[in-house]
């Protein structure tokens, strides 16, 4: 079997052992012919996962953030935003693929589509929630000055709101990146593969995907949370409180009333 | 004639169901046939949503006590269950696996895993949201801590305890669906399904009554909670009346 150029599969080193090698170094699939694992294919799946999750998230965000600050600028729709946020909870993200999947049929455009469903509700709450939210007194200032409603909207509410957009977003790619792991379901390459097609892959492979799945969405969850602090305005900021301060300064009391 | 013996045909075919999976179709009849096989999942999905909510609330109760006498614990906690609120949940069924085997009881660890910060979210906040007065009167009347907590801050924090619980319970039906990763049974176990003759994912049938009785799950046991929800915090219409 020399001449697929990958070596046979390790003897038993313990399940994460195994798993951790099976994202290292290629090796001969289980029923044999092909080769599995490794770097590259690894990195290739976990290529298409963040494709698939991308465009997801990045169509939620198109689509739930104009609509989150035009109903929360106008002060409508609370039912709608909070109903939606509810529902998308209940509805188990296997059953809509399976759903998507039985009546429209498989593919890349299928399988974003259910993961797009899934990251709009989160956003568009959040989104609704940060403008709703945004300092009164700040918008009642911006209007004093002659603000247009929409001047008001993208450059005091929008800014104000952007921290709570942003963990939206957080939850939502989180979410996504982690449901992706089921698309195989529908015929789209992600690390699901391995996970799903352990006739081909074995445990190894289907623990090392979920490790490879794991970590992704840790790192995805933590640059989103850096980035979710970079977009903080500075004057929002947890510890920047400059009215405490100013209210902090000493003042001179008398040391004895006559 | 001819047209009569045609028809009863049709109708003996759909009812053995072989027609209905083969064309891989949405066919009532042959759902009302085979009612009898969505019985179980569904009383395993029902069993796995409600024992890892209980645990999970009954961990996050225990938690949020805890970190509400020592105010430092707050954040330490919420970082380890946001962490374990991270890992996916295909993972993290698949990452139990080799320590705890296939079965209910890896599904539960999984799915208990995930009401954590949901539910230690809202309980400390809960907590928090006491009024000071009402928790100095107690004091000033002479309850003791223990005594404080149960009869004045649980009672008032119970609505947004509550409201916690709702959210974990209508998320963990909707995970539970991947339990059959772990061999947890369930209702995914029937949309998602490979055995000869279902027509694995694609067969319309499963996956309409399946996933319909999910969401249907979880929307009864959101109901339920909200029940006892308005039940617990009568004082509250009371207060807003």
């Amino acid at each position: 079997m020399s001449d697929l150029g990958c070596g046979p599969a390790p003897q038993d080193l313990g399940a994460f052992h195994d798993a951790v090698d099976f994202l290292l170094s290629q090796r001969e699939s289980i029923s044999g012919g092909v080769c599995i694992g490794g770097l590259g294919e690894v990195g290739d799946l976990a290529a298409s996962h963040m494709t698939l999750s991308l465009v997801a998230v990045a169509v939620a965000v198109a689509v739930a953030v104009p609509i989150g600050v035009w109903l929360g600028h106008v002060g409508r729709g609370e039912f709608l935003a909070v109903s939606v946020s509810n529902v998308g909870r209940a509805v188990p993200s296997l059953a809509l693929l399976a759903f998507f999947v039985a009546f429209l049929g498989i593919g890349f455009t299928n399988v974003a589509a259910v993961l797009t469903l899934l990251a709009i509700p989160p956003i568009l709450t959040n989104t609704y929630v940060g403008i709703r939210q945004a300092d009164r007194e700040a918008v009642e200032a911006a209007r004093g000055m002659g603000f247009t409603g929409a001047q008001v909207a993208r450059r005091i509410e929008l800014p104000l709101a952007m921290p709570t957009i942003f963990g939206g977003i957080r939850t939502s790619a989180v979410a996504v990146v982690a449901t992706a792991t089921i698309s195989p379901l529908a015929n789209t390459e992600s690390l699901g593969n391995p996970i799903l097609e352990p006739q081909t892959y074995g445990d190894a492979g289907q623990l090392g995907a979920a490790i490879a799945v794991a970590l992704l969405t840790l790192a995805t969850d933590g640059v989103l949370g850096l980035v979710q602090r970079a977009v903080t305005p500075a004057g929002i900021r947890a510890g920047a409180h400059p009215r405490t301060k100013r209210l902090s300064l000493p003042i001179p009391r008398r040391a004895e009333t006559t | 004639m001819s047209l009569e013996l045609l028809v009863g045909q049709i109708q003996i075919r759909e009812r053995t169901g072989q027609g209905c999976v083969a064309e891989n179709g949405f066919c009532p009849d042959w759902i009302a046939d085979n009612l009898d096989k969505y019985w179980s999942p569904l009383l395993e999905h029902v069993w796995l949503s409600v024992v890892s909510v209980a645990i999970g609330f009954l961990i996050a109760f225990a938690l949020a006590v805890v970190a509400h006498r020592r105010r430092w614990l707050t954040g330490p906690i919420l970082g380890v269950t946001g962490a374990l609120y991270t890992v996916p949940s295909v993972a993290a069924f698949l990452l139990l696996l080799p320590i705890t085997g296939r079965g209910n009881g890896t599904a539960i660890v999984a799915l208990v895993a995930y009401t954590l910060l949901i539910l230690f979210r809202n309980i400390t906040t809960g907590l928090r949201n006491v009024p000071a007065e009402a928790v100095d009167a107690a004091r000033g009347m002479g309850l003791t801590d223990r005594q404080v907590l149960r009869r004045v801050e649980l009672p008032l924090a119970a609505p947004e305890v509550l409201a916690g619980l709702r959210i974990a319970f209508t998320t963990t039906v909707g995970l539970a669906t991947l339990a059959f990763f772990a061999g947890g049974g369930g209702l995914g176990e029937l949309i998602y399904s490979e055995k000869a003759g279902t027509g694995g994912i694609r067969f319309q049938s499963n996956v309409v009554v399946a996933g319909g009785l999910a969401i249907l799950l979880a929307a009864v046991g959101d109901l339920i909670v909200l029940g006892v929800q308005r039940h617990v915090a009568r004082w509250q219409r009371v207060a807003q009346a």
